[in-house]
């Protein structure tokens, strides 16, 4: 770690309190609020499904059920690598102290994964489940049986009580998710002694900028998903998702102004080193990045697919882009707020210097790591629980 | 129920109230005095033994990014609008002359430790409740309990907080939150703390709330806290700053 910081000192500018020389919270969690978002705005999908009755993106209920939970066990992943004491890291969950918000970590997330999402899933799929059980023989079969739990009623009675038991699931995961996420935004928001994080609006941005992601995400495994399974994507579906993209993300934007608009007139304590922050070093991240790749751009494509009918494979391939896009920009979000913000020296008279390492504990490397980690969770989900119908059968 | 039993009931009730205010009264009084931390910067001449003595003291890492207490220097220069400050190495070695005399319109030394806010948010956002307020007014960590998470460090407006680096000489304390304890070890024997007893000239000033030269340093000064705004309401109390330290 030294040596590091013997570089991030060399780098430092202006004045910074000594003991800010070292960025406490690494890629690692920039990566985790982006890793919730994800899971929050994918759940927001599949619930359009449930509670707004889209039938359009009914291709993608399961997929996106199935993708929030291989983020969602992903979640906690970078937090642990985080700390100095992984070993007590159950201790926020057994002697928590109820005036920290980060206190509640373990509860939301606990109540988010057991509570809503794997009963949703469970009673989603029980119909196939038992089916499957029936059919499948070895180590499969096996799963399937577990997986049941023991229950096998299938009739018509039992099904309407499982469809009945996701509708109400889902109306309750819908604020769950919205909790989930708008209180990551909370941790940060919360700190008053950062004029960069210190906002209400935070958890607002977060929530909306996590919608944004989640759609982006499911639309993008979707066709990345049926390119691979070789059958081509639900036209009507993709463009569906598309247009929810679009809206979501004039939202999201919509209040980023807000927030912007409110630190430049209300010019407080610490503006101008907010003004030399973006303007000097930000500027690549947030202005290019996030900014004009990250958003402009892929709405301004998504609005011209839109707006000039182009047809259905281009207007995919432009969504889907689009999508990828729009995920780089999510996760330069979420880096220009965690990072940004430390690098901001709370004297306001100078900046620290992140160094990311390739290689060690909290490196780039591991970060990487860690974002492939649902990808693999989501694949094995995928095989166990396919989310196609029509593959079903023959899988 | 009749007009009777009405009186005595509520009697009983409100004598119930002002029985439980007035043992809660006693209570707060019979409370330990806390301390009081008081820098006189007019007095400060940067020479950076405070430094030295705090980290020997508290097994603080010599390095030049590990600091429970530090120097800061503060300069205005004639015709210059914006001041300067700097801290090379948190003032360990003392301060390098760079700036001539002349071109000086003031200057000077301010030593900055943590507050041991009343109000402290570091103990508000400590998920576990490592980081807590003694009866007296300390502001510590549990070494053996803090997770590493540093959120404690994210919500101190004050920078006064690091991570005990994993490589530091105290193995206990390793990869847990570090700060300022005012040398509680040495404090609850009747002892300074080291940097106020290293400090030659006198400016830093360390006692009981009740301790009468504390208490007359603070009437015939006008005294000023970092951060006001901040609502942390810091029991480190500064003699002679401007309202730029911060």
């Amino acid at each position: 770690m030294s040596d590091i910081l013997e570089i991030a000192l060399r780098h430092v500018q202006g004045f910074i309190y000594p003991n800010e020389v070292e960025i406490y919270w690494s890629v690692l969690i920039a990566v985790y609020p982006y890793i919730t978002g994800l899971v929050a705005g994918a759940f927001i999908v599949a619930s359009l499904e449930r509670i707004f009755r889209v039938e359009e993106v009914k291709p993608t209920y399961r997929l996106a059920l199935l993708t929030a939970l291989a983020f969602l066990i992903t979640a906690p992943m970078p937090l642990i690598a985080h700390l100095g004491h992984p070993e007590r890291a159950l201790e926020i969950m057994f002697t928590p102290n109820t005036s920290s918000a980060m206190a509640m970590f373990g509860f939301v997330y606990a109540w988010y994964l057991l509570v809503v999402l794997l009963i949703e899933i469970y009673f989603d799929y029980r119909k196939d489940i038992v089916t499957w059980a029936r059919e499948r023989r070895g180590i499969r079969g096996a799963i399937y049986r577990i997986l049941t739990l023991g229950d096998y009623d299938i009739s018509d009675s039992a099904t309407r009580r499982d469809e009945k038991i996701v509708n109400v699931i889902t109306v309750i995961g819908l604020p769950s998710a919205a909790f989930l996420h708008g209180y990551v935004g909370f941790i940060f928001g919360s700190v008053k002694a950062n004029p960069w994080w210190s906002s209400p609006l935070m958890p607002i941005i977060f929530l909306f900028s996590a919608m944004v992601s989640g759609i982006a995400l499911v639309l993008a495994i979707y066709v990345i998903s049926s390119v691979i399974r070789g059958v081509s994507p639900d036209v009507r579906c993709v463009d569906k998702l598309a247009s929810y993209l679009l809206y979501s993300y004039i939202l999201d934007l919509g209040l980023e102004f807000v927030e912007f608009s409110h630190v430049f007139y209300t010019r407080e304590e610490g503006f101008e080193a907010i003004l030399a922050l973006i303007n000097e070093k930000l500027f690549f991240s947030m202005i290019v990045v996030q900014v004009i790749v990250g958003a402009i751009v892929p709405v301004a494509m998504i609005a011209v697919a839109k707006v000039f009918r182009m047809p259905d494979r281009a207007r995919v391939a432009v969504y889907t882009v689009s999508a990828i896009l729009t995920l780089v920009g999510v996760f330069a979000m979420r880096w220009n707020v965690v990072i940004g913000g430390q690098i901001l020296s709370k004297t306001f008279r100078g900046f620290s210097y992140y160094v990311m390492p390739l290689l060690g504990p909290e490196s780039a490397s591991i970060a990487a790591a860690i974002m492939v980690v649902p990808l693999v969770i989501l694949y094995v989900l995928v095989k166990i629980l396919p989310p196609w119908e029509e593959r079903a059968e023959t899988a | 129920m009749n007009r009777r039993k009405f009186l005595i009931a509520s009697s009983a009730i409100a004598s119930g109230i002002i029985g439980f205010r007035l043992a809660r009264g006693e209570e707060a009084e019979g409370r330990a005095t806390g301390y009081i931390f008081v820098v006189d910067v007019r007095k400060c001449i940067g020479c950076g033994r405070c430094v030295r003595a705090c980290k020997i003291e508290n097994e603080v890492p010599l390095k030049p990014y590990y600091f429970r207490t530090w120097v800061e220097r503060y300069v205005w220069l004639k015709g210059e609008k914006d001041l300067k400050v700097d801290s090379p190495n948190g003032g360990f070695d003392g301060f390098p002359n760079i700036y001539s005399e002349d071109e000086v319109a003031k200057s000077y030394f301010v030593p900055k430790l943590c507050n041991h806010c009343e109000d402290p948010p570091c103990v508000q956002v400590c998920p576990v409740g490592a980081t807590y307020r003694t009866p007296d007014g300390v502001v510590l960590v549990d070494e053996k309990y803090c997770i590493g998470c540093r959120y404690c460090i994210q919500a101190c407006p004050y920078g006064a907080r690091y991570l005990y680096p994993r490589d530091g000489p105290r193995e206990s304390r390793r990869n847990t939150a570090d700060k300022c304890t005012w040398c509680y070890h040495r404090i609850t024997k009747g002892y300074k703390p080291a940097c106020v007893m290293a400090c030659p000239t006198g400016a830093r000033m360390f006692g009981r709330e009740d301790d009468e030269r504390i208490l007359r340093v603070l009437e015939e000064n006008s005294v000023s806290v970092l951060k006001p705004e901040q609502g942390t309401k810091p029991r480190v109390f500064y003699i002679g700053i401007d309202s730029e330290v911060r």
